[in-house]
């Protein structure tokens, strides 16, 4: 029996080697170049993705690892002709240059605010023990951390992260 | 990277059978093991991964908790019990690492993350007597900022990376192994880790093939305070120059018991037990406090790239438990 994944909504087998990462399997197996590689070691956050909602790192998990996951790349968060809402906002907010980081950031923003909403402490949240998390720049900035920006879009990020977070937009289902 | 066999244990017992043979290696959420075994540090010719293993956050009799080793870092951080019950623990956990990685670590990983010395890393570059033993440390003599200034050797000056890990030695947190032949036994987790001696590969005082199912947190008095502290270069996904989780229970400004456990100076989480006893039964004064500080690290033996440490973990000790004591101080 193949073991399988979906990624953006459609099966997919895993690999046969095991050596293979989520992220090389995304894009060098599946085409998928959105997710992008940049450390290959945990510490830039480029190639952030979603598994069942929750933001992970593909590029230190082995794909087998995600048997039975659903995996959302920033190719089933949005198309040029449909945008996610958080991708519009980018733009408007010109939180990206060269664009190599966006994916990971736009994937990551998404898991984190599924992480406020359900109560997930940060480094910055002073109160441990209160049911709900304003979503101050600082607990952006805080939680946004592990995905960095060579180009220093920083401020355009959290702006753009800001304005979403504060409608409550939810991630849409992945393409079927 | 070394190929392997990779296969997944639905539990406890599935997972010590499954990693019978001495090439196997169990995998949590694989951010430090699959990062070694690309660099071909480490290379095991078999994976066994546990986190599909049962055991979520329960409370135990005694009013404590019990957690299961596959438990994700961000999975504890979150739990209400541990948020206000053991804030200490909590605060430590989202002090590591970024979101995305507490996310996919596990308990038990976390527990058994390895060094992030450089020199250690830099496979076919450096000298590293835990890469290979009997090599040579370049560390002694190159960059040690981040490196022990307690219980080192002449071999290794390495640091334990892990926040989690300084919280659980605060907490007198207990670690429930299995073996292979199935025997079951504890260890507090102050005595998971050692120190490096002659045998800085060796990190761990676990028998080959034994897995951690679950860490117990003993149940703490309501009156106790937690917190925990860390200092680093950047203020956030850095790993500590210097970390104190303290537990303090003070009144009338007499303290009735505190615990100290400090990150970032040695090759396991260092539980200040000297600075305990200076303290226990004392007055909670800030000059207290500072002396229960030097007491822990008159001990200390600082490379020259590292002393500044001496000072800022003093300075790190006071500040923490002041803030603990609050107005009694
Ligand atoms: C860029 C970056 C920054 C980081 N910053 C920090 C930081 O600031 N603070 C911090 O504390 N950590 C930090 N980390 C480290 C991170 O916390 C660890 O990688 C993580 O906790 C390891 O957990 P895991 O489940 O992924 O372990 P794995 O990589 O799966 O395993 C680690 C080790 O534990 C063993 N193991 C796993 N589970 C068990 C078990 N149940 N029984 C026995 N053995 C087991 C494995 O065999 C392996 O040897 C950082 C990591 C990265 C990549
Ligand atoms: S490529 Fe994964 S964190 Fe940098
Ligand atoms: S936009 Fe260039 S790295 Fe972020």
């Amino acid at each position: 029996m193949t073991m399988t994944m979906t990624v953006n909504g459609s099966p997919v087998s895993l690999p046969h080697d095991a050596r293979v990462s989520l992220l090389d399997l995304v894009r060098e197996h599946l085409h998928l170049p959105g997710t992008k590689k940049g450390c290959n070691q945990g510490a830039c956050g480029a190639c952030t993705v979603l598994v069942d909602g929750e933001r992970i790192l593909s590029c230190l998990a082995l794909a087998v690892q995600f048997e039975g996951r659903s995996v959302t790349t920033i190719e089933g968060v949005g198309t040029p002709g449909a945008l996610h809402p958080l991708q519009a906002a980018f733009i408007e907010h010109d939180g990206f240059q060269c664009g190599y980081c966006t994916p990971g950031q736009i994937c990551s923003a998404i898991g984190m605010a599924q992480e406020i909403r359900r109560g997930v402490p940060s480094h910055v949240t002073a109160d441990l023990a209160a049911p709900d998390i304003a979503p101050t720049r600082d607990e952006l900035r805080e939680r946004m951390s592990g995905n960095l920006c060579r180009c220093g879009t920083h401020n355009g990020i959290i702006d753009a992260i800001a304005e979403i977070v504060s409608a409550d937009v939810l991630l849409p289902e992945p393409a079927q | 990277m070394r190929p392997f066999r990779y296969s997944r244990a639905v539990d406890v017992a599935d997972a010590v059978r499954l990693a019978g043979s001495p090439g196997a290696r169990y995998l949590g959420g694989g951010t430090n093991l699959v990062d070694l075994m690309r660099e071909t540090i480490e290379q095991p010719d078999a994976l066994v991964d546990v986190t599909a293993m049962p055991g979520e956050i329960e409370e135990t009799p005694e009013g404590g908790l019990l957690i299961g080793a596959a438990v994700r870092n961000t999975a504890l951080a979150e739990h209400p019990a541990v948020r206000t019950r053991y804030p200490v623990l909590s605060r430590a956990i989202v002090a590591g690492a970024s979101a995305q990685i507490r996310n996919m670590a596990t308990l038990g990983g976390n527990l058994l993350q390895r060094t992030r010395c450089a020199y250690f890393y830099d496979n076919h570059g450096s000298r590293c007597n835990k890469r290979q033993p009997g090599q040579g440390c370049d560390a002694l003599e190159g960059f040690h900022r981040n490196h022990a200034i307690l219980g080192a050797s002449a071999a290794c000056i390495a640091v334990h990376p892990s926040d989690m890990a300084v919280a659980l030695a605060a907490l007198d947190a207990v670690v429930h192994l299995q073996g292979r032949n199935g025997s079951v036994r504890s260890l507090p987790v102050t005595d998971l880790h050692r120190l490096p001696g002659e045998r800085p590969d060796v990190d761990t005082l676990l028998e080959p093939g034994e897995l951690i199912t679950a860490i117990e947190l003993p149940p703490l008095p309501a009156t106790l305070r937690s917190t925990y502290r860390k200092v680093r270069d950047r203020s956030s996904y850095a790993f500590a120059l210097v970390s104190v989780a303290a537990v303090l229970d003070i009144a009338d400004g007499e303290i009735r018991d505190v615990r100290i456990a400090l990150g970032g100076v040695a090759h396991k989480p260092w539980r200040a037990t000297r600075a305990e006893s200076v303290l226990r039964g004392g007055s909670g004064t800030a000059a207290a406090f500072a002396a229960a500080a030097d007491a822990e690290l008159a001990e200390a033996r600082p490379l020259p790239g590292n002393a500044f440490k001496i000072e800022l973990a003093r300075r790190t000790i006071v500040a923490v438990l002041r803030e603990l004591a609050g107005d009694s101080a």
